[in-house]
């Protein structure tokens, strides 16, 4: 397995998320937190990238930065081309619904809702609108292994199902990254190793994912680990070969190894 | 996001938590459904007010003996100087416009038939009482001036009264004793119903003035030709006003009042007193407007409560409709529409209770009422405002939440 060939196809990929100098500062009372300080990476489209590092190292605000929830006070962020830094709340929804696709620890699905109104969800607030929402909704589901689950309510499904659907979810309006937050957080490791072979097909089909964690098994499954500590990065790794092993799922004892 | 799709989502939202969602929209319930029922009730008797103004007749005066006063003491109503024939034939013949005019003695009396009797009001009048009142007779005749002129002992009768002497059949022709004298029923006059009092009009009996003066009262010495009080009917073109104006004049040259001592008489524009009655009945109608009003705010911050619990409640569903792409005012119109539909259910809800509740009302008191389709327009809308308002500082506060908190929240 030759180790240049995927770092080299990498970098003819346009990049999708450029941070430079990336600074963030919380007011805690009369006290500054310089929760990130000066980061700077590129993540081209194609990437599959776990964030890493201890509670406090800043990997959650950057994933915060990284899904426009929130803005940088300092440096710049672009997404998608678009620097984030000086964007208005309503366009950083926007962004948010056209390119980027949440998947969080706790699957967040709206209780007693069907998985279909769930997926359905990030179409009623694009535009412009989608001509059949339901169709598109059903779609992904499938695409997602639950053809047969669709007027389930979460309460009916299992923890790796409601994730399914949480990807689903991401999914439905056709984003170039997804974004997962501790995404088998909350699952057993079967289940667990069910979603992040999901992850990785996807990516395979062409999805920037990027994942926060704290699980090396989690990340092994990414080509190239960020780590984190007090706000900088302090190692940025490209992890050779690991497609192909993933496949087979053998690669997790492999890269803790 | 579309206006439907945000009734749908509200919908959903509101179903989830079912006996929540009802109870909160109780308030705005009971509200409008009061207010329906209150102010149906109220414009039926308004309704009812109006129709006996028409029934009075719009040109009418009545004049009326004043109450003397023996020694600075207030005598009693009507215990001045009676009018007398004379004053009707010399308004008949001064006062312009006038087209009919009748007295009326009045008293409760017993009517004996065979081995029955029952008490009701026999007034005697003038021939012209027809006229005067726009009452006509269903079955027989109407007294002539020939038979007043000589005290005949006839009688015409309202339907109830007759019902009473001949059941279904014709009492035209039946022997009656009224105070020991036998009267021959000649006429039944046109079912009146009930009066706004609750006065049932048909229990009467009608008999000439001068047979009422001979028969029904005590002969009153200085004045033996009294009349009672008078109605006065004019025609359209008079102004009654001016009408009133002669007539007062007219009168206190008659019974010689000196100038500058008040009236010992009563001039009353009937119409006028309705009139009164039925500006009261609007103060009421206000007054309700009022009472409807605070319920309706008693019901928007029950709603305003329940709706940021709600919001607290949701936090983490906010968040997420933040993260997949809803904006500000997507959030703020979703909270909104949220309040709306909820008043807007208990608005229809109450709606529906306020006219069955009348229509129970309607039938079971036999009060008049009267459901204006503008009421129940104005009684939604009211409701759907009442959402808007007290809904806006729920949804605002949704709408400024912060994604990311909103997300970590639990």
């Amino acid at each position: 397995m030759a180790a240049e060939t995927p770092r080299e196809t990498e970098v003819e990929a346009p990049v999708l998320i450029r941070a430079r100098d990336v600074a963030k500062l919380y007011r805690l009372g009369d006290q500054e937190v310089r929760a990130l300080d000066g980061v700077s990476f590129d993540i081209h489209e194609g990437e599959m990238v776990a964030i890493m590092g201890p509670s406090g190292s800043g990997k959650s605000t950057m994933m915060n930065l990284i899904g426009a929830l929130d803005q940088p006070t300092d440096g710049t962020l672009e997404i998608a081309g678009k620097d984030i830094a000086h964007m208005s709340s309503d366009a950083l929804a926007e962004l948010r619904n056209r390119t980027i696709g949440f998947v969080f620890q706790q699957f967040n699905l709206l209780p007693r809702t069907s998985a279909l109104a769930q997926v359905m969800l990030p179409l009623a607030y694009a535009t412009p609108k989608p001509a059949d929402p339901r169709q598109r909704a059903a779609e992904r589901l499938a695409q997602v292994g639950l053809a047969n689950r669709m007027d389930h309510h979460p309460r009916q499904l299992s923890g790796g199902q409601q994730q399914r659907v949480a990807i689903a979810r991401a999914l439905v309006n056709n984003p170039k990254l997804i974004l997962a937050d501790e995404p088998t957080g909350a699952l057993d490791t079967r289940t667990s190793e069910e979603i992040m072979r999901l992850f990785t097909e996807l990516n395979g089909a062409g999805i920037t994912v990027v994942l926060v964690t704290h699980e090396p098994e989690v990340a092994a499954y990414a080509r190239r680990t960020i780590l984190f500590r007090d706000g900088r990065i302090v190692e940025d790794r490209r992890q050779p070969g690991i497609i192909a092993a993933t496949a087979t799922g053998i690669v997790v004892e492999a890269a803790a190894s | 996001m579309r206006l439907l799709e945000s009734f749908r989502t509200a919908l959903r939202a509101l179903r989830t938590n079912l006996l929540r969602s009802i109870l909160t929209t109780l308030g705005i319930m009971i509200g409008v459904a009061s207010v329906i029922v209150m102010v149906a009730v109220g414009s039926g008797a308004r309704n009812e007010v109006e129709k006996r103004i028409a029934a009075l007749g719009t040109s009418q005066l009545q004049l009326r003996p004043g109450s003397s006063r023996v020694g600075g003491r207030f005598a009693g109503a009507e215990t001045n100087l009676p009018l007398s024939e004379g004053d009707v034939a010399a308004i008949r013949e001064k006062v312009p416009g006038v087209v009919a005019l009748t007295g009326t003695i009045s008293r409760a009396a017993p009517i004996v038939r065979g081995n029955q009797n029952w008490l009701t009001t026999v007034a005697g009048v003038h021939p012209d009482f027809t006229v005067v009142r726009d009452w006509e007779v269903s079955d027989g005749r109407f007294f002539s001036s020939l038979e007043n002129r000589s005290a005949a002992k006839v009688a015409v009768v309202g339907v109830t009264v007759a019902k009473q002497i001949a059941g279904d059949g014709s009492p035209v022709g039946e022997m009656v004793r009224i105070l020991n004298s036998p009267f021959r029923i000649i006429g039944v006059l046109e079912a009146k119903g009930q009066s706004g009092f609750g006065r049932d009009q048909d229990d009467v009996v009608y008999v000439p003035i001068a047979t009422a003066r001979s028969h029904l009262v005590t002969r009153n010495t200085l004045v033996p030709d009294q009349v009672g009080a008078l109605s006065i009917k004019f025609d359209g073109e008079t102004d009654l006003g001016e009408a009133k104006g002669e007539l007062e004049t007219l009168m206190r040259a008659r019974r010689r009042v000196q100038p500058g001592r008040d009236d010992n008489f009563f001039v009353r524009d009937l119409a006028e007193l309705v009139r009164t009655r039925a500006s009261t009945t609007q103060t009421l109608g206000l007054l309700l407007g009022a009472t409807a009003a605070i319920s309706l705010i008693v019901g928007g911050i029950g709603i305003m409560n329940i709706m940021l619990v709600s919001v607290t409640e949701r936090t983490r569903e906010i968040g997420l409709r933040m993260a997949v792409g809803g904006r500000r005012r997507d959030i703020l119109a979703q909270f909104l529409v949220e309040a709306v539909v909820l008043c807007l259910i208990g608005g229809l809800i109450g709606v529906t209770i306020g006219v069955l509740a009348t229509v129970a009302i309607a039938q079971s008191a036999n009060w008049p009422v009267l459901i204006a389709p503008e009421i129940v327009a104005v009684a939604l809308a009211a409701s759907a405002l009442t959402g808007i308002v007290f809904g806006f500082v729920p949804a605002r506060r949704a709408a400024h939440l912060n994604p990311i908190d909103a997300l970590r929240s639990e």
